[in-house]
């Protein structure tokens, strides 16, 4: 049966009706649960940077929740900084995001920064994004006291090959090597994963065989993301 | 008039769960299953099936996306103009899909951070357009209902048991990501500190080729082959 041009409009214009409401309405009754979803994904990937030194023995992935959030709330400092290392005042780390602030220009781009506290030491949380072979790649590193020494890292990816880019998430060894290495030499990033094995133990870490431009990635997003910490980090520790 | 009858007779004679509409469901599963069989829907059985967890989790999304595909499709049969009748099905599968991730969205975070673009990909999936055009078009809501889950339920069986041989030849375990992942083959993490309590073939390393993509391949091809020569109905006689 061949209809006429009318009655294709009037149904198709029906249908995409019907389906935008029902979609409208899916998103807001899902809204508050996936934001709080997201929220409480990102806060656990900053703290299992810091696993080590959560205290009682404890673990991120044993954590509710809502034991996540009442730590993040507890013992995390979240402050903003801008290009030239001043604290932003009266805005939360957490609202930041680094995939918003690279679409800015570079002068006005801010950065989170989260510090946690234990009851011994205070933990600089940094946040970096750059780019993997497929799509973009990001990470928490947490730096100690000393703001040199590396006392955590997590990496994540939108969509590099599951078994060989994807190992920075997924084989915790890859994060697990960053633990112990010196950031900074000479004032300059020297942090680097390097392609067939770490030479200088100091600050070289091994790369991933098979994947070589995920590993050059995250050296470049390293170098690139906490260089902009520098003057923040240079003012507090004077 | 006599012809009338016949047909008000047979329209009642339909029951509402016979050996047809079982047929609707088992034949899917074997004699033709949409993966082995139709060789539908490969491209995201080879992609998400490293793990068990996800997979479940795929192929209840897709059986849910085929079966109120179908039966929506299957509805508005007669109505649908038959000059727009792909686009049409377009936007029911996609209404659908996005729904389903919506709501896998707010229930769980990171198997939706884990699946990411493949969820979206079920739009693309063949077999969901597949059973709209060859059976939602001409058959009543119910069964094009049932279809869509002995369909769904086809695809997913294949996934499950590929993602079986390949978690736990690649990564030892069985359900990772989930509240009840085990551990099946090779070394635990206290191996090396106290050989006792140890796992089945602790010796044993993991397989990295099981992790990616083509190892799914040769799961899928021997399992093609097995299901070819035990039934004796798909071979062909030329």
């Amino acid at each position: 049966m061949e209809s006429s041009n009318k009655y294709i409009i009037t149904f198709i214009i029906i249908m995409t009706v019907i389906a935008a409401v029902a979609l409208a309405g899916m998103r807001e009754i899902t809204m508050s649960a996936s934001t709080k979803n997201e929220e409480i994904f990102n806060k656990r990937s900053i703290l299992l940077t810091v696993n080590d030194y959560l205290g009682d023995g404890l673990n991120v992935s044993d954590l509710t929740d809502e034991q996540v959030l009442k730590m993040f709330k507890e013992q995390v400092e979240q402050v903003v900084i801008n290009q030239k290392g001043e604290v932003v005042p009266n805005m939360l780390a957490e609202k930041i995001d680094l995939a918003v602030e690279k679409k800015k220009a570079e002068s006005e781009r801010l950065l989170p920064l989260f510090v946690f506290k234990n009851d011994k030491e205070k933990f600089y949380i940094l946040s970096v994004r750059g780019s993997g072979l497929w799509d973009e790649i990001w990470g928490n590193i947490a730096v100690k006291s000393d703001l040199n020494t590396i006392a955590g890292a997590t990496f994540d990816h939108k969509g590099e090959t599951p078994g060989l880019g994807a190992e920075i998430k997924d084989n915790p060894s890859f994060p697990g090597q960053f633990v112990g290495k010196q950031l900074f030499r000479d004032g300059e990033v020297a942090i680097l994963v390097r392609k067939g094995g770490s030479q200088d133990k100091m600050y070289e870490v091994d790369g991933i065989s098979g994947a070589t431009i995920t590993s050059d990635g995250v050296t470049e997003m390293l170098q690139r993301g906490i260089a902009n910490y520098l003057p923040y980090l240079e003012t507090i520790q004077n | 008039m006599a012809e009338i009858l016949d047909k008000v007779k047979t329209v009642e004679k339909e029951p509402f769960f016979g050996p047809k509409e079982r047929k609707l469901l088992t034949d899917p599963l074997m004699d033709n299953n949409p993966i082995t069989v139709q060789i539908l829907g490969v491209c995201s059985a080879l992609a998400i099936t490293s793990l068990v967890y996800p997979s479940v989790v795929m192929a209840i999304s897709v059986t849910l996306v085929t079966a109120f595909s179908n039966l929506f499709t299957s509805l508005v049969r007669e109505y649908i103009p038959k000059q727009v009748r792909m686009i049409v099905q377009l936007v029911i599968i996609a209404t659908l899909v996005t729904i389903v991730e919506l709501a896998l969205k707010a229930l769980n975070f990171p198997i939706w951070k884990q699946l990411s673009v493949y969820i979206g990909l079920i739009i693309t999936n063949c077999i969901v357009m597949g059973r709209l055009e060859a059976y939602a078009m001409a058959n009543k809501p119910w069964r094009s209902f049932l279809d869509g889950i002995g369909n769904g339920l086809g695809y997913g069986a294949i996934l499950v048991i590929v993602a079986i041989i390949r978690e736990i030849l690649g990564k030892g375990t069985l359900f990772a990501g989930s509240p009840v992942e085990i551990k099946i083959i090779g070394p635990n993490t206290t191996y090396l500190i106290d050989t006792t309590t140890n796992t089945f073939f602790s010796w044993y390393a993991n397989n990295n080729l099981m992790v990616l993509p083509a190892a799914a391949l040769f799961i899928i091809g021997i399992l093609i082959w097995i299901h070819r020569s035990v039934n004796a109905k798909l071979v062909d006689i030329s």
